[in-house]
């Protein structure tokens, strides 16, 4: 999942802080300079080793609506419309589609950084926000119930034409193609598995990046990152951000001075080297934040009853303080047990939870995975999100069509030269 | 003898102050409302300690502060911002962000001194004179080239140097985050940069066009946008990362 796209994650590490350390650039056979899968995902790749692309592209930001008679209610009221982004070349191109992380916008930098790369390699790029990010679910969503993956599917499929119905009066395309990374990485295939039978894009090549295997297995991983490593259990959370700010402070007058420069940060970093359970915490708080506003959204948009009061009406001065609190303590995998399950039961009461858990992920439609010559895998050994044994599992469905690297984290190496020229070919290669 | 714009700003926080009162933050319930699943005191817990809660009792006036300023970013300043740096040569904007932060060191060094922190105070002093003399009225940083690093402290600093807690958070009109420590704190370092007046604004007029840029300059260099997340708890925690934050630029 990314976890790191938010402002306050992001803020949080640069107030607790590490930055990259500065190595010598080489072109040896990939060679990646965090041993940690923790510190890979957190601190990605350092800039000396980051793929070169150019800053400026062309970049047009729009909107869509794909149900515009939907009321949205008072308490989202800075929402209009779901935002996507088109990075476009002159000439008639091939286009790619992105597919964000879990709580990931259009925007977001991992989503920025495949957008310079592809464009510099020659494609368009069309960019989709996450269906858990809470502008999705508000503007964008079907059920308002993120997480099903083929109804994930459709609603992306439904904005992607969207999006392309507006791009084409800017663009000419050559071909259709199709990435996504994390939680868009499985989503990527569940979409490519539509597109097979409503043809409207006909896919040339689809790319998963960083995908989990089973989507209940790795959200769960996630949300203990988060219980486990906070010493006295989440609700001593805020004493450990005390902690982490007090010790930055502490190295902070050692220096003398404050400021907020990487070569700044890169000296607490050495004096502080970070510790991997605080690493793993800081993952799963990101990931708290992520999910704790998509259950919101959920659960405002369903008429509330998981956290918000049924019947309720919440507007732009109500304290939705108390709801944070309650879902800073609720993880995924409760909102899976508590609500998520029985809103799709009430649908198909022959469904069982682990047939729910089952039907989402790669496994449910190995047999398509396994013929598709289109769809490619790009996977590390180490991702965090992943439990022994999963990526052999993936390997197994996917064959010689799966690019392994034995480090990286999760999508920590997103940027490094050797991975995106692996995806810029990949989307090169006919067949 | 205060210029047109303390003035303005002293009324402005007034107004705050006066607004503080009223603004329901309780959501609206009606005959048909029913508890939810998970609650405060099911999930929370009587004993527990909730997690990053910051005092905040005038949240409703906050709240509204707070859609106030997207709307006053998204018609006037991010528009005016834009003008501004189509307008400015990047360059030409770095020399105006550095002859603002040469002029505000008076505000560094009085705190500093005020908390009988000598040494900043001479660092701080050492760098008007670096960057006055040699970078030609503060238009150039030569001092952090030198290794000398600036020494941010304002009165909210001092304030809180000397206990004062954070007081109840404030989200104030066009200015952002705050809390009652502050925003007093905004008021008395520009209380004090009137009394000594540093570019003689009393004898002339330069005064409205030197705050209005320092207003744009200081805007341009803050990416945040309200509601620019996305995220519905945005407004929690940025009040948590605010708090945070002045917590540890009181500690340094």
């Amino acid at each position: 999942m990314n976890v790191l796209h938010l402002k306050f994650a992001a803020a949080l590490i640069a107030l607790c802080l590490w930055e990259t350390p500065v190595f010598a650039v080489e072109t040896t056979p990939y060679f990646f300079p965090y041993v940690s899968p923790y510190e890979a995902t957190v601190m990605e790749t350092p800039p000396a080793y980051q793929y070169q692309a150019p800053k400026d592209v062309p970049t047009s930001v729009f909107k869509v609506y794909p149900f515009p008679d939907r009321k949205i209610p008072d308490v989202f009221w800075y929402q209009d419309g779901l935002t996507c982004s088109l990075v476009y070349q002159k000439e008639e191109a091939p286009l790619i589609f992105i597919i964000a992380g879990t709580g990931a916008r259009y925007n977001s930098p991992k989503m920025v950084a495949l957008q310079r790369a592809f464009y510099q390699a020659g494609f368009h790029v069309l960019s989709i926000t996450s269906p858990t990010y809470s502008e999705f679910v508000i503007t964008a969503s079907s059920n308002m119930m993120p997480g099903y993956l083929p109804a994930d599917a459709k609603d992306l499929y439904r904005v992607m034409q969207l999006a392309w119905k507006k791009a084409q009066k800017k663009i000419r395309v050559s071909s259709f193609n199709l990435t996504g990374y994390s939680l868009g990485g499985i989503q990527s295939a569940f979409v490519s598995k539509l597109d097979e039978e409503q043809k409207v894009f006909n896919f040339k090549k689809v790319l998963l990046i960083n995908p989990p295997l089973n989507l209940y297995s790795s959200v769960s991983r996630l949300d203990k990152m988060l219980l486990a490593n906070v010493p006295g259990g989440i609700e001593h959370f805020g004493d450990f951000i005390d902690d982490a700010l007090a010790k930055f402070s502490e190295a902070s007058r050692a220096e003398g001075f404050v400021d907020l420069s990487g070569e700044y940060i890169y000296r607490i970093y050495r004096r502080y080297p970070p510790r991997q359970d605080f690493l793993a915490s800081l993952i799963g708080f990101a990931f708290r934040v992520d999910s704790s506003s998509m259950i919101f959204a959920a659960d405002v948009m369903n008429g509330g009853g998981y956290v918000v009061p049924k019947g309720v009406r919440l507007n732009s001065s109500t304290s939705l303080t108390p709801y944070s609190q309650v879902l800073f303590r609720t993880g995924f995998t409760d909102y899976f047990h508590e609500y998520f399950f029985p809103y799709w039961q009430k649908r198909h009461p022959e469904l069982s939870e682990q047939q729910l858990i089952d039907k989402l992920s790669l496994t449910a439609i190995a047999p398509y995975l396994r013929s598709a010559r289109k769809i490619g895998l790009l996977g590390n050994e180490d991702d965090i999100i992943l439990a022994p044994g999963e990526i052999e599992k993936m390997v197994d469905i996917f064959g010689n069509r799966a690019q392994i690297y034995p480090t990286g984290g999760h999508c920590g190496n997103m940027n490094h030269p050797d991975v995106v020229r692996y995806m810029i070919d990949f989307f090169r290669k006919e067949g | 003898m205060t210029t047109k714009m303390t003035r303005m700003l002293i009324g402005l926080m007034l107004l705050t102050l006066l607004a503080l009162c009223g603004c329901s933050t309780a959501p609206k319930t009606g005959p048909d409302t029913q508890p939810p699943l998970r609650t405060l005191e099911n999930t929370v817990g009587p004993n527990m300690k909730p997690a990053a809660t910051i005092s905040d009792p005038f949240e409703g006036f906050n709240r509204g502060a707070y859609r106030f300023n997207y709307y006053f970013d998204k018609y006037l300043f991010l528009p005016v911002i834009s003008g501004y740096q189509f307008i400015m040569p990047d360059y030409a904007e770095d020399r105006v962000s550095n002859f603002f932060d040469n002029i505000y060191e008076l505000d560094n060094f009085t705190n500093s001194v005020l908390q009988l922190k000598f040494k900043k105070a001479a660092i701080t002093t050492e760098r008007f004179f670096i960057n006055t003399v040699f970078g030609i009225g503060g238009l150039w940083d030569v001092a952090t080239h030198l290794g000398v690093h600036r020494q941010n402290e304002d009165f909210g600093q001092t304030m809180g140097h000397y206990g004062v807690g954070h007081g109840p958070y404030l989200v104030l009109p066009v200015f952002g985050p705050s809390n009652l420590r502050d925003a007093t704190g905004i008021a008395v370092d520009g209380l004090v940069f009137d009394a000594i007046d540093p570019l003689n604004f009393e004898n002339n007029d330069l005064d409205v066009p030197f705050y209005l840029l320092y207003a744009i300059d200081t805007r341009k260099r803050v990416d945040f946008r309200y509601y620019g997340s996305g995220n519905p708890f945005e407004y929690e925690l940025i009040r948590f990362l605010y708090t945070k934050k002045r917590e540890l630029e009181i500690a340094d």
